[in-house]
């Protein structure tokens, strides 16, 4: 049985990639060592290849949804498509284009002006959405992607990443994924927290991260995965870290720990590694070990650390 | 007095926590001193809200964001499956002689109940989140929530700004979310200028590089603003001057900013100095869209 941890934030930048690099390390450090395949999931802005050193092993495109393309041959300009299209997203004849022609960062691919159009002259074509890639890293297989920027679909490419690490945990009998996840609620976010065992849930004591943090719990509970929550950069605000517990005890959540506020978490990160390689000993450090022993006795997994 | 021709400018990042919002709200606060201009704030980080935390707007107005789901009149359907043939997203299914509607799938577009022969589908509004205007001081302020468990933020974006437009006002600054995929191109859509904010590190410039290609594909002109910068992270400068970015502020890396940040303060409250930095931006980016 393959464990899923995912951890997620709502807010970006409190240190979900740093935390994810941070337990793929202590799963390799784990007595006994847990096998982990990891998959990042936060497709249009990667980051965990960047702390992981991943050699690339395979790469593949990944197509994703379809747009809607008019031929100018047989448009008679009637217009149909225009009212039928909820997204705004027909361009009507301009000074600048003188047809009919389809704003292809609007078009939701939904086919209806397709379907309306009563000339025909509407088809739909396939975009190339990104690629996702298969990568050996420092701590195991690891499966990222690249989102085009600007295009859609982001939430099908998590599925796609996701997929493939499962697939390869269960090739490599690994008993544990772990997902970088997306910041957000929307679509990525529910696409990488679907059929998680866990989701642990960074947050930093400021007002937007405690905001955000309500609104991450709420999304995780309203699709049935149990979470659990960290305070990154908790002496930041002692008392918003205060507020942030009291919050959690009231909807019964347990706060796994706190870990301090540390520069070293960034220069680790410039030297492109994560904190616990760049120095096991540090209280930020030392606060994640804590942490992951609490992740690993939850999962049922074997072993932890001292 | 000259009247200004009205200004749009788009904080985004790429990366998410580098500061979008912190620059977003002081800029806004910065040229709202300036009483001659009428500020508009447009928080379109509609999954993740928080501009409204540092300005503390009063809302006066809201407005449900819907989409139309259909719903099937069994009495009329014949189960003939053309719903399902036009369907892009697998949201209508016919299972023997029953057809069912998945919501959470559907996009809202309509094309099953335009292509139904028997007009047995009607369509019923579904809630996808909320929008909210009112006044924070001077500036005009509004913004999107979606609601939990929905996955489009397109939608209520594209309202959001669709909604606004009966309070013209001479500059909008529009909060972007993090990242660079569909909601921050429908952020960033229409401004006259795009703001990066990143950090001095190698997750920010990554994800930098990604959001200034969305801004140069959309063909809208970018300056940066580096956020907890130490001055040691030369491969951003490198970037900058290689892509002929230019950098309009440096707030240095500081432990009381970040201390005065997690308070609840704006950083012109905690840097006032940066008011005047501020709208000498502006004036900057006026100077470059004109």
């Amino acid at each position: 049985m393959i464990k899923q941890l995912v951890i997620l934030s709502g807010k970006g930048g409190t240190g979900k990639t740093s935390l994810t690099a941070a337990f793929a390390n202590l799963a390799k450090r784990n007595i006994p060592p847990i096998k982990a395949v990891l998959a990042d999931a936060d497709v249009d802005a990667a980051n965990l290849e960047l702390v992981t050193q991943p050699t690339l092993l395979e790469a593949h495109e990944f197509i994703g949804g379809e747009i809607a393309i008019i031929n100018s041959n047989l448009c008679m300009s009637c217009g149909i498509c225009e009212q039928v299209c909820r997204f705004d997203a027909i361009i009507p004849p301009n000074s600048n284009h003188p047809a009919y022609q389809v704003d292809t960062v609007a078009c939701d691919g939904c086919a209806a002006c397709v379907y309306q159009c009563p000339e025909e002259a509407i088809s739909m074509v396939s975009q190339r959405a990104g690629s996702w890639y298969h990568s050996d890293s420092l701590y195991g297989d690891l499966f990222h992607a690249d989102l085009i920027p600007a295009q859609e679909n982001s939430g099908k490419l998590v599925t796609v990443v996701k997929q493939n690490g499962r697939l390869k945990a269960l090739d490599t009998n690994a008993p544990l994924l772990i997902i970088d996840g997306p910041p957000g609620i929307g679509c990525p976010v529910i696409s990488a927290i679907a059929g998680a065992d866990l989701g642990v849930i960074v947050t930093e004591p400021t007002p937007a991260g405690a905001h955000d943090l309500e609104r991450a719990l709420q999304t995780i509970q309203h699709f049935h995965i149990p979470a659990l929550v960290v305070v990154n950069k908790a002496d930041l605000n002692p008392a918003m870290t205060d507020a942030i517990k009291t919050y959690c005890a009231e909807k019964q959540i347990e706060v796994l720990g706190e870990i301090p506020y540390d520069s070293s978490m960034s220069d680790a990160m410039k030297l492109g590694k994560d904190i616990i390689a760049y120095n096991p000993d540090l209280p930020a450090s030392q606060a994640l070990i804590l942490i992951w022993n609490k992740i690993i006795k939850y999962l049922s997994l074997d072993g932890g650390l001292t | 007095m000259m009247h200004q021709t009205p200004l749009k400018i788009a904080v985004a990042s790429g990366k998410g926590g580098t500061g979008k919002t912190t620059v977003a709200t002081s800029l806004a606060l910065s040229l709202a001193k300036n009483l001659t201009e009428t500020v508009m704030f447009l928080d379109c980080d509609v999954e993740a809200p928080n501009a409204h935390l540092f300005l503390k707007p009063e809302f006066s107005d809201q407005k449900q964001v819907e989409v139309l789901i259909p719903r099937v009149n069994e009495t009329l359907c014949t189960h003939c499956g053309k719903c399902t043939e036009v369907c892009q997203f697998q949201a209508i299914a016919v299972l023997g002689q029953r057809t069912l509607v998945f919501p959470q799938l559907c996009h809202g577009c309509g094309s099953c109940t335009m292509i139904c022969p028997t007009n047995a589908i009607q369509e019923n509004p579904k809630s996808i989140g909320i929008l909210q205007k009112g006044k924070a001081e001077q500036i005009e302020f509004a913004r999107g929530v979606m609601d939990i468990g929905e996955p489009m933020a397109v939608p209520i974006i594209r309202q959001l700004k669709k909604w606004v437009k009966s309070t013209p006002s001479q500059i909008t600054i529009v909060d972007s979310p993090p990242g660079t995929a569909c909601p921050v191109v429908e952020s960033m859509r229409g401004s006259d200028f795009i703001l990066l904010v990143t950090e001095p590190t190698p997750f920010g410039l990554h994800d930098l590089r990604l959001a200034h290609q969305v801004a140069k594909e959309l063909n809208i002109p970018t300056g940066l603003i580096i956020n907890r910068d130490n001055g040691e992270f030369k491969e951003l400068d490198n970037y900058c001057k290689a892509e002929n970015l230019p950098v309009f502020l440096r707030i240095p890396f500081q432990r009381t900013i970040a201390e005065g940040i997690a308070n609840g303060h704006t950083l012109v409250d905690i840097l006032p100095e940066t008011i005047l930095s501020f709208q000498e931006i502006c004036q900057t980016i006026r100077n470059i869209v004109k």
